[in-house]
């Protein structure tokens, strides 16, 4: 019987720590495991016992790629449990932030992470020897999200500024108006950033995902929206616990979320892209035609393209959001605390992310539950891995090595995030 | 460093954290290729596949150690590095994760994981320095990428990196805002806290929250009855200390001494 293993004990480029594991036996992928040794962290539990006004520093702290996401499914779940609503140009600038991170976040992946897999380099570092260029306009495009990060947040890693009912300090109108200088050309380097990911040579891989998002009614989705998937599943958020659940699979020592009575799911730019497209902005659907990316994205390996057009509204979207500007009163609502549970999802950049507490009477945090991005994806990874690869079976170890490691990064995943991910037994077949 | 005619190899290693402090790297973007012109980056997971082998010149630690594979692997790293720098709250002071360390892990792993017996985990999170020598610490959480900037320049010339011991209140001063505890009534650890961050937290009306862990000789018993004074609960005093650097001697037991 042959039998061929393909092993990646470090997977480079990703954040944080995780390994896989592909057995192929007698011309198919009989097993692909991604596995995550990242040490656990137990914020849910670190968080029982903490101020609800806590939340939000201290979730950041999961993921330092994403913690706007954190910051933002925090807040929400608490001002849901207290049951404030927030005006309308505090939302706006929480949209701001949230297109801030996703430039900086979908830049970093598109040129340092994930370009190197299409043109054969070992990282940006090594691609900036050969094209000196390119990798100098993808770190100008990255800086400008970190820019618009600082100014709203007070730093790029762990913002500062992000409090429960709102900011500690809104900007001003001018210092907004400095910044969209910069997003102007940034929005043109994104331009130039899909055109470019649009020439790279993509696998054939066509997957049949069920795509769930978050579907706000009239704008592509960062904070709100009801979650919907491509199979007609369509709730609130806080009705997000009877529906998907993450369990042990037999035989193996990951958890798994899948929507019951549905299966596996997908989350992320391919997602959302699919679920909103008629809500990115004209120059975003444009341009998208103008490549030839359909309405619906199948192949994982394609995600570079939406992530660039991702950034292309993000761009937009930030630009949008700062001509309509009004300073408000106050940079936060009152709050009072209340006992309760409260519910919150957002849009990392890598995927939806769910929050949920549940608050004593006088604020205090009896309960957390949040289920990152790249949790939810774990089995759509495994399954690409068996069927894209399954495909590859001909090529040497090297290449069919460096492909599975190309499939994960598709998914931009965040182990550091993947708060649920254990640690796994090495020894198996 | 000595000049040897080759560039000097730098690698960054991650333990138990969040990648925050690596990612300060790649978020130098104006200076992330004059750094990789000036040094041969041989080992730098979250950027690259390349991988050279040690030993290496500096190496950078971030993460705080949580496993007993985490203990060896970080002897092997000292064994290969010809200096150390650990970078960020967790691998200085164990970090967030080192509330854990004033709960059992065993609870808390219980609350987390459905199949406890899956987790290989130590009691405790603890910094870097507790289990090797380290040649010099870098503060925050997350670190300040143009403090980073200055310890790599620093050790690429041999001379000791310029990172003021003194505390955020110093900084907050020099930026000339207004104190928000003496304005406002705000409650602030910007007398207590080691400098770096540049006093952003004043400086966005917010009472500093003790991210970069403890200045030099840190008068926390002051600050803690100014605190009470402003009609803080000493368990909110206690809670304030015990946050990202909550292992940090005096935060600790300044925590402890509150009820935390």
């Amino acid at each position: 019987m042959a039998r061929r293993t393909i092993k990646v004990d470090a997977l480079a480029r990703v954040e944080g720590e995780g390994a896989l594991h592909v057995t192929v036996r007698d011309g198919a992928v009989e097993r692909a495991e991604l596995r995550f040794y990242e040490p656990p962290r137990f914020f849910e539990a670190l968080l029982r016992g903490r101020a609800y006004t806590e939340a939000p520093d201290i979730a950041a702290r999961i993921c330092g790629i994403c913690p706007v996401a954190y910051q933002m499914s925090a807040v929400h779940a608490m001002e849901d449990a207290l049951g404030v609503s927030i005006p309308q140009p505090l939302r706006d600038l929480r949209r701001l932030l949230y297109c801030a991170e996703w430039i900086e976040s979908h830049a970093l992946h598109i040129y340092m992470l994930h370009a190197p897999d299409f043109l054969g380099f070992e990282g940006a570092i090594d691609m900036a020897r050969a094209h000196p260029g390119v990798v100098a306009r993808g770190l100008a495009l990255k800086k400008t999200g970190n820019d618009l990060m600082a100014l709203l947040g007070g730093r790029e890693v762990h913002p500062i500024n992000v409090r429960v009912g709102g900011f500690y300090k809104v900007p001003r109108r001018r210092d907004l108006a400095a910044i969209a200088e910069g997003l102007k050309r940034a929005r043109d380097v994104a331009l130039e950033t899909v055109k470019w990911v649009a020439g790279f040579d993509f696998p054939e891989c066509e997957r049949d995902y069920q795509l769930v998002a978050l579907c706000p009614a009239a704008e592509y989705p960062f904070n709100e929206g009801r979650i919907v998937s491509s199979r007609g599943l369509d709730i609130a958020a806080r009705d997000y616990d009877e529906h998907f659940e993450e369990e042990h699979v037999a035989h193996s020592t990951a958890l798994h979320a899948h929507i019951r009575g549905r299966g596996a799911y997908l989350v992320g730019p391919l997602a959302r892209y699919a679920l909103n497209f008629d809500k990115l902005s004209p120059l975003a659907r444009a341009t998208a035609r103008d490549i030839g990316l359909d309405r619906v994205c199948r192949n994982p390996y394609r995600s570079i393209m939406v992530r660039a057009i991702e950034v292309l509204y993000a761009c937009d979207e930030a630009l949008r959001l700062i001509e309509s500007y009004a300073e408000p009163d106050a940079p936060c609502v009152a709050l009072s605390p209340r006992a309760g549970v409260g519910h919150g999802c957002t849009e990392a950049p890598r995927g939806m992310l769910y929050h949920r507490y549940q608050l004593a009477a006088d604020g205090t945090i009896i309960s957390a539950r949040i289920v990152p991005p790249t949790s939810q994806n774990q089995a759509s990874i495994e399954e690409d891995l068996t069927i894209c690869v399954g495909a590859w079976l001909d090529l040497p170890d090297d290449a069919l090595r460096h492909r599975c490691e190309q499939t994960v990064r598709n998914y931009d995943p965040c182990i550091s995030c993947a708060t649920h991910f254990l640690r796994v037994d090495m020894n198996r077949v | 460093m000595k000049p040897t005619g080759r560039k000097p190899k730098l690698a960054v290693w991650k333990f138990s954290s969040c990648d925050g402090c690596q990612l300060s790297l790649l978020d130098c973007e104006d200076e992330l290729l004059a750094v990789a012109g000036a040094i041969e980056i041989a080992y730098f997971l979250e950027a690259t596949r390349a991988q050279i082998g040690g030993p290496y010149d500096l190496s950078l630690v971030e993460g705080s150690i949580t496993t007993a594979h985490d203990a060896d692997r970080i002897k092997e790293v000292r064994k290969r590095s010809r200096r150390l720098v650990t970078i960020g709250a967790c691998a200085t002071a164990g970090g967030i994760q080192a509330l854990r360390n004033f709960k059992d892990v065993k609870e808390l792993t219980a609350v987390v994981y459905a199949r406890p017996d899956y987790i290989d985990t130590l009691a405790t999170s603890t910094p870097i320095s507790a289990h090797v020598p380290v040649d010099f610490e870098l503060r925050g959480c997350p670190i300040n990428k143009r403090q980073l900037i200055e310890v790599i320049c620093a050790f690429l010339i041999g001379r000791k990196p310029v990172t003021p011991a003194h505390s955020v209140c110093v900084e907050c001063k020099l930026r000339g805002n207004v104190c928000v505890m003496v304005a406002h009534g705000t409650a602030c650890l910007g007398p207590v806290t080691h400098a770096g961050c540049g006093a952003i937290c004043p400086s966005y009306d917010r009472g500093c929250y003790g991210c970069y862990g403890p200045m030099e000789t840190p008068n926390v018993a002051a600050l803690s009855e100014k605190l009470q004074r402003l009609g803080l609960p000493g368990h909110e005093v206690g809670r304030l200390y015990r946050t990202f650097n909550a292992d940090a001697e005096p935060f600790r037991s300044e925590a402890e001494r509150h009820g935390a």
